[in-house]
This record gives C-alpha cells, structure tokens and sequence, in this order.
C-alpha cells in the first residue's frame, strides 16, 4: 500500500485548505482574490500533467491546451446542452457536473492516447510541431462546429466550479502523478527521458509507457478544462490555442523540468504575477495617461521564458521535489 | 471539380506558393545547418511588412509613389528588417545555447517569437490592430488570352524567382555556399577545415531573415493588410512546407511550399475548415509516412 502513503503531502494540502477557506469566509480574501487561487490551482492541474509528458517522460508536447479544450467542450456541452443543471439543482447539479468533468477528462485521454502513437516515431522537435499542429487541429474543429457556438464559443456554462472542488481536483492530480512518478512505471518513463535506447534495452516497454504518460497528462488537462470552464463560464477556441500552450510551458521550464514542486509553485507565481503586473500596468497607464497596453505583461512572460532558457535552464527547482511530495523519507531509504 | 481546379485557382496558389517558399527558406537553412526550429522566422516575416510600410512612408515624398526606385528602396528596407533582426536573434538568444540541449533553443525561438510579437503590439507606435498597406506600385491587370491577371501575380513570382536563383547561385558557387554545405554537413569538421563557423551561421541568419522579409512585403502587398500576429500563420505553414519538402533541403522547401500553397487553395475552395486544416493534415501525413520528407535525404538516427 506503498501507493497511498501520502501522510505529509495530505496533511499540508489539509491545512493550505483550511487557511484558505477560514481566510474565505472572515472576508480577509475578497472574491478577486478567491478567483485568482481557484486559476491558480486550475494552473497546478495543467502544469503537473504538462510536466508528467515534458518534463518527466522528455517527451516535448506543445499541444497542452487542446486537451484542456476537450475536457472544456465535452464537459460544457454535458452540462450545458445535454442535461441543462445548474448549481441550484442541488445534489443532482452538481452529480452532473463530476460526470461531465470526468467526461471530459475521459474524452481528453482518448485524444491523448491519438496524439501519443506519433509520438512513437518522432522525437524532439518534430514532435513538438505535430503536438502544435494537433493543438490547432482541435482549435479548428471547434471553431467549426456549430453545435458548441464556433467561433462565439460555448456559452453559458453554469458556474459550479468552486475552491473546494477546484482544490480537490488539483490535489487528486498531484497525488496520483505523483505516485505515478514514483512507482516502477515512474522510473520506466524516466528512463525514456534519460536514454530511450538504454530503456528500450533495459526491457522498458517505451511505446506502452510514452502512451501512458500522453494519456495520463491529457485525462488532467481535460479535468482542468473542465473546471475553468466552468469557472469562467465560457468556453471558447482563441483561449485554448497555442499561446496557452506556451503559458503552461513557461510555467513548468520556470519551476523546473522534472519536478512536480517547481510546477505547483510556477503556477501559483505566474498566475499571481499576471494579475499583479494587470494591476501595475493599468495603473501606469492611469497616473502617466500614455498608451500601455496589457501586451507588455506577455512581453515580459516572453522575457522570462527566454532568459530562464539562458541563464538557468533547469528552473528554479531543477528536478529537486519538495519533501512532502516525495514518499517515503529518501534520507532513510538510501538510494532508491 | 472545375470550379475547383481553374487557372484561377492555380494562380492563386502559385502566389501563396511563391510567399511560403520564402518563408520556407529560411527555415530550411537555418534547420540544415544549426538543427533549430527558428519559431520566430513567421515574425521576420512580419517585421520585414513592417519595415516596408514604415519605409514607404518615409521616402513616398522624395521618390515619386508607384515608381520603381521607391518599390525597391521598400524592398531593400523590408529584407534589411527581417535580415537584422533575424542576425541579432541569433548573436544574443540562439548562440549562447549552441552546445546546449537542442530543446533549450527550440523553447528560446518560442521565447523569442513571442517577444517580437508583443514587443510591437505594445509598442503605441505600432499597436496590436491592423493596418492597410499601402499600394507600393499601381495594381494592373494583365490580359493573358482569355483571362488576366494581376500585375501583382507576376511580381510575387518573379521576386521570389530571383531570389530563389541568387540564392542557389550563392549556395552552390560562391566560398559562403561552400562553407554553408561544409558546415550543414558536419559543424566539427568543417571547423577544423578552417571556416568560422559561428559566422556562417551569422550569414544564415541574416539570409534567411531577409527572405522572409522580404516575403513580408509581398504579402503585404497582395494582401494589404498588416498587423504584429501576421506572422504566425504562414511561418507554421511555411515550416509544414519545408518539412514536406525535406528539411535542410533547398531545392525541397520550394517544392514543398508551392505544392502547399495549391493544396490550401484547393482546399479553400474546396470547403473552409479543409482549406485551415489541410497544412496540419499535410505535416501530420508527412511526418507518419515518409519524415524525411520529399526530397529529404535518409538520415540515420545517431546513437
């Protein structure tokens, strides 16, 4: 039951959970506050499941969000258009809204899984523009579909997505990745990154692995699609195109590639950064009245990402976890 | 299939064609000798419409508009754009990561598309919103037997043809050429051959930046319109072409991006979402069929 030893990992997440909600309701963290946690922790979802195919399996994908999109439309047209709940409906709503979620998540695999078998045969580079070229697929097709708006996007998603689920689903994500990673098939995937033909030798199965972590990492990024879908209410193609592929991307080649820490903690401090530098650049262009435009805050992600990749390439976690992320104590265990 | 498949259609492509395979060597250059998917080679492409709409401004009241003299002062600006910012792209994000982990450079060209792309939507003398283009030379039609065409066709091709011709000239008979091939073949050895090396990435860049320069203004012209994302479209889809065509390959990326620009004319015509979906469609097919492209040369994987 090795698995399921997360005594350290539950008891923070427990009382990060518990700090925010007490926070919550004694109004010392207003609604916009509320907001940015809640995409905060949608961000951790993508960030992790990114990691698990870029970072830990190096298998390069620059198609992130058009899982994310999936789980967004399947789930959204689940609860928007199919069954029609709201959050009033009580137990029922929201009964629909887990399915849809879940749903979507499925639906996400199933297309991770497809986008996994060319990966089989490409590496580096070329796998990241067919990752791209998938991505924009999907974004075309949407677009193209009339039944989930086209291009207007699907409107009107009822907004059941709140801290708690939000929290528990980001919380689900990193346990199961986690444990992933940190089983026998965490190091099979491991090696694929470190020598794919040394793996292949070893009797590591990396067609069955490098499929695994596509279908492991879409299922979490539909999941998370799901939820800011119905966080924002809105689901539309132009949000899940490349550029926020390359958030996500920025997020876990900040934290560092490999480590599971360094994308929860790059997610939380990009999102708040970008809030932050919204709030600086306004009120620039407020007491200077000159023209500044919110296009400076993704000059300066563009910046980042950039001089990350230059001055230090492995993030700021490198592939170093946090140790509550890490079962077991490694001092005592030696080498694992 | 006639409405389909006409002259018209075949024109059409044919200028697109002519744009993309600009664009596309560029990309095969730079891929043939330093392995990098430059993802902002489509934002050169932009600058160099940028430059050209800036340069036109400037000059239209010394150079009488629609003469020649200006077009080519236009020119020589828009390649001038693509060209040095394709060079300092290079000396100051590329070529401290050349003898690091490939992908680090592939995510610094992500990096470094999406700086020139916000850097000049936020700048207000810019702004992210299109601009018209203006009408460099006097648009004209052309009676060819029974149908016309637009002066603007002939153009398109016959600037892409020079260049395409001065450009295999200087690859296959000038030393640079000789040195470009030297070091696409083998950086290491050519180095101990004597060629600088980091200068004749230099060259690639600043040729291949000023390509798509130069593909900027065509497309500005024929498609007068300009804004700081123009350049994402046709550089993904002129990379499809040099895939298609085999990377690295010169005489490739041309075929490639010709075959494109008819394949995405058809497919417009054809229906709208095949005519947006049929470059990825393309690279998808290529890539699980024959990787190595048309005309790409068989490459082992190195163990």
């Amino acid at each position: 039951m090795k698995h399921f030893r997360t005594p350290k990992l539950s008891l923070y997440a427990l009382a990060f959970y518990a700090l925010i909600m007490a926070l919550s309701l004694t109004g010392l963290i207003n609604g916009y506050i509320q907001h940015i946690i809640n995409q905060s922790l949608i961000y951790v979802i993508l960030a992790v499941s990114l990691n698990l195919i870029n970072g830990i399996t190096g298998q390069f994908s620059l198609g992130h969000m058009g899982f994310a999109a999936v789980g967004a439309y399947v789930s959204g047209a689940i609860t928007t258009l199919v069954f029609k709940v709201s959050p009033e409906a009580g137990f029922a709503g929201y009964a629909v809204f887990v399915g849809g979620i879940v749903a979507g998540g499925l639906a996400a695999a199933l297309v991770g899984v497809l986008i996994g078998f060319p990966s089989l045969r490409l590496k580096g580079d070329y796998l990241a523009i067919v990752t791209l070229g998938f991505g924009e697929i999907i974004k075309t097709v949407l677009n193209n579909i009339p039944a989930v708006g086209g291009p207007r996007g699907l409107l009107g998603i009822p907004k059941f997505s709140n801290f708690s689920f939000i929290f528990a689903a980001a919380f689900l994500t990193l346990v199961v990745i986690r444990n992933l990673v940190e089983s026998s098939h965490g190091r099979a995937l491991v090696s694929i990154r470190e020598n794919e033909l040394a793996a292949e030798l070893a009797g590591v199965d990396t067609t069955r692995y490098k499929v695994l972590a596509f279908a492991v990492g879409a299922f979490f990024a539909g999941i998370a699609g799901g939820l800011f879908g119905h966080l924002l209410q809105i689901a539309h193609p132009t949000q899940y195109g490349f550029m926020g592929s390359v958030l996500v991307l920025i997020m876990v080649y900040t934290g560092g590639v490999g480590s599971l820490t360094g994308s929860v903690i790059a997610a939380f401090a990009l999102t708040f950064m970008s809030e932050g530098l919204r709030i600086v650049i306004d009120s620039l262009a407020e007491a200077t009245s000159l023209p500044i435009g919110g296009e400076w805050r993704m000059v300066i992600y563009a910046l980042l990402l950039v001089f990350i990749m230059l001055f230090r390439t492995e993030g700021l976690m490198g592939t170093k976890e946090a140790r509550f992320l890490v079962i077991g104590d490694p001092a005592k265990e030696g080498t694992r | 299939m006639g409405s389909i498949v006409n002259t018209q259609q075949i024109i059409n492509g044919l200028q697109v064609g002519s744009i993309y395979a600009l664009i596309a060597l560029g990309y095969t250059m730079v891929y043939g000798i330093v392995r990098l998917i430059n993802f902002a080679h489509g934002d050169f492409f932009m600058l160099g419409a940028y430059a050209a709409y800036a340069a036109f401004y400037l000059f239209n009241t010394w150079f009488a508009k629609g003469s020649g003299i200006l077009a080519f002062i236009v020119l020589l600006a828009s390649m001038a754009a693509g060209g040095g910012v394709a060079l300092l792209s290079n000396r100051f994000a590329y070529k401290p990561l050349r003898y690091k982990p490939k992908l680090s450079s592939l995510i610094t060209a992500i990096g470094v598309s999406m700086f020139l792309e916000y850097f000049f939507s936020a700048l207000p003398a810019i702004g992210p919103s299109f601009r018209a283009f203006p009408t460099v030379l006097p648009k004209r039609q052309i009676p060819i037997g029974q149908a016309t065409i637009s002066n603007y066709v002939v153009i398109d091709l016959a600037v892409a043809a020079i260049l395409m011709i001065g450009l295999t000239l200087l690859v296959k008979k000038s030393s640079l050429g000789k040195a470009m091939r030297a070091v696409s073949q083998d950086k290491d050895a050519a180095r101990l051959m004597g060629i600088d090396v980091e200068k004749v990435i230099g060259w690639t860049f600043l040729i291949g930046g000023a390509f798509a320069g130069a593909a900027g203004l065509l497309s500005g012209m024929t498609y007068p319109r300009i804004f700081p994302y123009m350049g994402i479209q046709p550089g993904l889809k002129a990379f499809i072409a040099a895939v298609l065509g085999g990377i690295g390959n010169i005489p490739g990326a041309v075929l490639g991006a010709y075959i494109m620009g008819l394949a995405e004319t058809f497919a417009s015509a054809y229906n709208s979402l095949l005519g947006e979906g049929i470059a990825f469609a393309i690279l998808i097919v290529v890539l699980l069929v024959r990787p190595r492209g048309i005309l790409g040369e068989k490459i082992a994987d190195k163990i």
